[in-house]
Order: C-alpha cells, then sequence, then structure tokens
C-alpha cells in the first residue's frame, strides 16, 4: 500500500482576468480513485496539470508526501504517471524505442518483463516495433498508459482516459484504472459517467467558480 | 549525474538521425553562405582580419539558422510536456546543451575547415590561440543559443525572434572572438590576447550559471 498524501490548501487559477476556479481543497491519502469533473472549460486540465506540477497554481498550494516528507518539484516526475490527450510521444521511434527512452531518461531500470507484460494487457505486443507516427489514436492512447504505469509511480493521474478508445480499449482502462486504486492514488478527469462511475469521490468544478 | 542529460542527448541524436531537422539546414546554410562570400568577393584580395570577421559571421548565422531546433522541435511537436512528465529541468537543460554543444563544435569545425581551403588568407600564426578560442568561443555559443532557444520555443515568432534576441547576447562573445581569430592569425602570444581570453571565459561562465538559474522558470509554463 502507499503511503502517498496529496493536499490541496485553497487553490485557485485564473489566467488573466479570467478566474478558472477558486479555493479548491482536498486530501487524498494512500489509495482511491479520485474524480475531477465539470462542463468544457471548467479546468480539468488546468487542475490536472497543477497536480502535476506542470503548471502553477495562481494562489494556493499542493503538497505531495511520502514517508521521506514533502515531495519537491524537481523530484515529482518519478513519483507520477500522467495520461492525457494532449500528450505527445515521439512518432519517429517504435513503441519499444519510446519506453526504453523514456526509462533512460527518467534514470529507472527498464524492467523488459514488466514492459512486455502491458503490452499485452494493452493489446500492443504485435506492434511493439512499429513507429509510434504508424500507430492509430486509440493506440497512441493505449501506449500512454504504458507510459505511465511504466515506473510504479505512486500518483496516476489520468486526464479524458477513455478518449479515442473503443470498447475494448476501455475496458483494458477501467480494468487498470480499478486495479491501481487499491493500491495507489488514482485521479480521473472526465465527464464520461462511465469514467466517474469508478470513483470514490468526485470534485465538481462547476462549484468552484466564484 | 550525466547519465539523465546523456540519455537525453541520445535520444536528441537518434531523433536528428531520423527526421534531420537541424542537419540539413546547418549543411545547406554553411555551403550557401560560405559560396555567397567566395562569389562576392571574386578576384578580390581580402585581408586577414576582414576573413576572421566573416568565419566568425557565418559560424552566428549558421547558429541561427540550427540551433534553435532543440527546443523548438519538442514544442512544435507538442513533446514538451512529455519532458517534463519524465525530467527535472536541469537534465532537460543539460541534456540539450550537450547536444548544441557537439552540434555546434561539428558545425564550426567544417566551416574552419572549408575556411581554409578555400580562403588563402585564413592563415593561423599561432594555432594553439586560435584553437582555444574556438574552444571558447563554441562553448559560449551552444550555452546561450541552448538558453535563447528555450525562451524563444515558447513564443509565437520564433524565426523572427531567434535572431533578434541573439544578437545582443552573443554580440560580446562574437567580438572578443573575433578580436582574438585576428590575434592568432598575427601570431599575437597568449600574454598578449589574455584580457579578452578572460573576457570569453567569463562570458562562458556567467552564460551558463545564468542558464541554470533561469530554466526552471523558463521551462515551466
Amino acid at each position: 500500500m502507499s503511503d502517498y498524501s496529496l493536499m490541496s490548501d485553497s487553490i485557485s487559477k485564473s489566467f488573466g482576468r479570467r478566474l478558472i476556479f477558486s479555493d479548491i481543497n482536498f486530501k487524498w491519502e494512500e489509495k482511491g480513485i479520485f474524480g475531477i469533473s465539470g462542463p468544457n472549460g471548467s479546468g480539468k486540465s488546468t487542475l490536472v496539470k497543477i497536480i502535476a506540477g506542470l503548471i502553477s497554481p495562481s494562489r494556493g498550494k499542493l503538497i505531495h508526501k511520502n514517508s521521506t516528507g514533502e515531495i519537491i518539484p524537481e523530484k515529482l516526475h518519478n513519483h507520477l504517471g500522467f495520461v492525457s490527450p494532449y500528450l505527445v510521444l515521439y512518432e519517429e521511434f517504435s513503441a519499444w524505442e519510446n519506453l526504453k527512452i523514456f526509462a533512460e531518461i527518467r534514470g529507472v531500470t527498464f524492467d523488459e518483463a514488466r514492459i512486455l507484460f502491458y503490452l499485452k494487457e494493452f493489446l500492443l505486443e504485435s506492434r511493439k516495433d512499429d513507429l509510434v507516427k504508424t500507430y492509430s489514436s486509440g493506440m497512441k492512447q493505449r501506449l500512454k498508459f504504458i507510459f505511465a504505469l511504466m515506473h510504479s509511480p505512486e500518483v496516476l493521474i489520468f486526464d479524458e482516459p477513455t478518449s479515442n478508445l473503443d470498447d475494448d480499449g476501455k475496458k483494458v482502462v477501467y480494468k487498470i484504472i480499478q486495479d491501481q486504486g487499491k493500491h495507489v492514488v488514482v485521479i480521473v478527469a472526465s465527464n464520461e459517467t462511465k469514467d466517474l462511475e469508478l470513483c470514490n469521490e468526485i470534485i465538481l468544478l462547476e462549484k468552484f467558480k466564484n | 549525474m550525466i547519465a539523465k542529460p546523456f540519455a537525453l542527448f541520445k535520444k536528441d541524436f537518434s531523433s536528428e538521425l531520423r527526421t534531420r531537422y537541424a542537419i540539413n539546414s546547418l549543411a545547406m546554410f554553411i555551403i550557401v553562405a560560405i559560396s555567397v562570400i567566395l562569389f562576392s568577393i571574386g578576384n578580390e584580395r581580402i585581408t586577414e582580419s576582414l576573413t576572421g570577421g566573416l568565419f566568425w559571421v557565418v559560424i552566428f548565422f549558421t547558429a541561427m539558422s540550427g540551433l534553435a531546433r532543440a527546443f523548438v522541435s519538442e514544442e512544435e511537436r507538442g513533446t514538451s510536456l512529455t519532458l517534463q512528465l519524465i525530467s527535472a529541468p536541469s537534465t532537460v537543460f543539460s541534456g540539450k546543451l550537450l547536444f548544441n554543444i557537439i552540434l555546434v563544435f561539428c558545425m564550426n569545425t567544417v566551416i574552419a575547415l572549408l575556411y581554409s581551403a578555400l580562403f588563402e588568407e585564413f592563415v593561423v600564426k599561432n594555432f594553439p590561440l586560435f584553437l582555444l578560442t574556438f574552444i571558447l568561443g563554441n562553448f559560449g555559443l551552444a550555452i546561450s543559443s541552448t538558453i535563447i532557444a528555450a525562451i524563444i520555443a515558447k513564443a509565437g515568432a520564433k524565426g523572427t525572434l531567434y535572431p533578434v534576441l541573439s544578437f545582443p547576447i552573443l554580440l560580446p562573445l562574437i567580438l572578443t572572438s573575433v578580436q582574438l581569430t585576428l590575434f592568432s592569425f598575427d601570431g599575437t602570444s597568449f600574454e598578449g590576447a589574455k584580457f579578452e581570453l578572460a573576457i570569453v571565459v567569463g562570458y562562458d561562465v556567467i552564460m551558463l550559471t545564468a542558464s541554470y538559474m533561469l530554466f526552471d522558470f523558463i521551462w515551466k509554463d
């Protein structure tokens, strides 16, 4: 079980004069599936980017902690797995090469058995040596899940996890979300009712507009 | 400590071999620029100082045509976010800097070889001084170009902004390097060139320190 905790202290974000959301507070600990929902433009992707440390909040603070203490922003990437439709992998490399490159840059061991297991799980095993540019959008989305899971992160952030996926792909993703939610913190940002049905707790962003 | 930046360098190098983003533009620019200079000179004899100046002019503009790719290609392809998710800012900067250093040294070695083969006036009398100027100048050029590329990668008019922003930042380096190259042409000793050498070393150290300090802010949206 993970001893990871995520705590937000009155997070607000605005772009120029446009307020996206204000005073969001939550505390997510150890494990579970936590949802973020709201209409288009309500700031779901903005909030997940703040949680992932990719952008800073305009006000407030977000604290990532594990057994060793508070995690500094420079080290946050080692603890996170992230999937989103706007995440782009290197198209000039194959899936296998992409995953190997990511392991090397992260400085973690490239566990071939683990990668092969996930490639099989996400129905990509037979295409692992093909260049990513030859993949369909659904296949790219499935590869992003392997990218997120390969280093056994303590927090998984899935922004619109089922976008571009067919029914088979969705089934695999729902299974992964449920499995991972038993061990680590899984954050799902989505509008899909089925995605949100998996969550133990949901933040509705339209409540944080003022 | 170096393994992660080296892995990023390896990725950029393999990517470059497959996509030829920078190599093609750099090679074409070198050939075109030197050809234009040779055509415009014709049968005229040019002075050594003019040759030294033109040598660094070609180096400056070649750098402008290719070195921004390190960050611009990541931004244009949308892979900056992926990089942010797998590495610390210092790793990204070190990896990109390593790639640009190698690229600058390869490109400028080709330029130097072409100059020595095609220009009679390109005669180096103090070779160790020329070599040191070449190394220090290339380091400065790579460091400045990398941090400027990181800044302009986020902007709209990248093509215009890169030389405009680079010019004032690289001016002290280029002027001093031109002077040192001229010293190496007329055989000035290291003792006579120590002031200019100190400027270039100072420039490199300041730019490297400032770049590492600033990159964190530039890299994050």
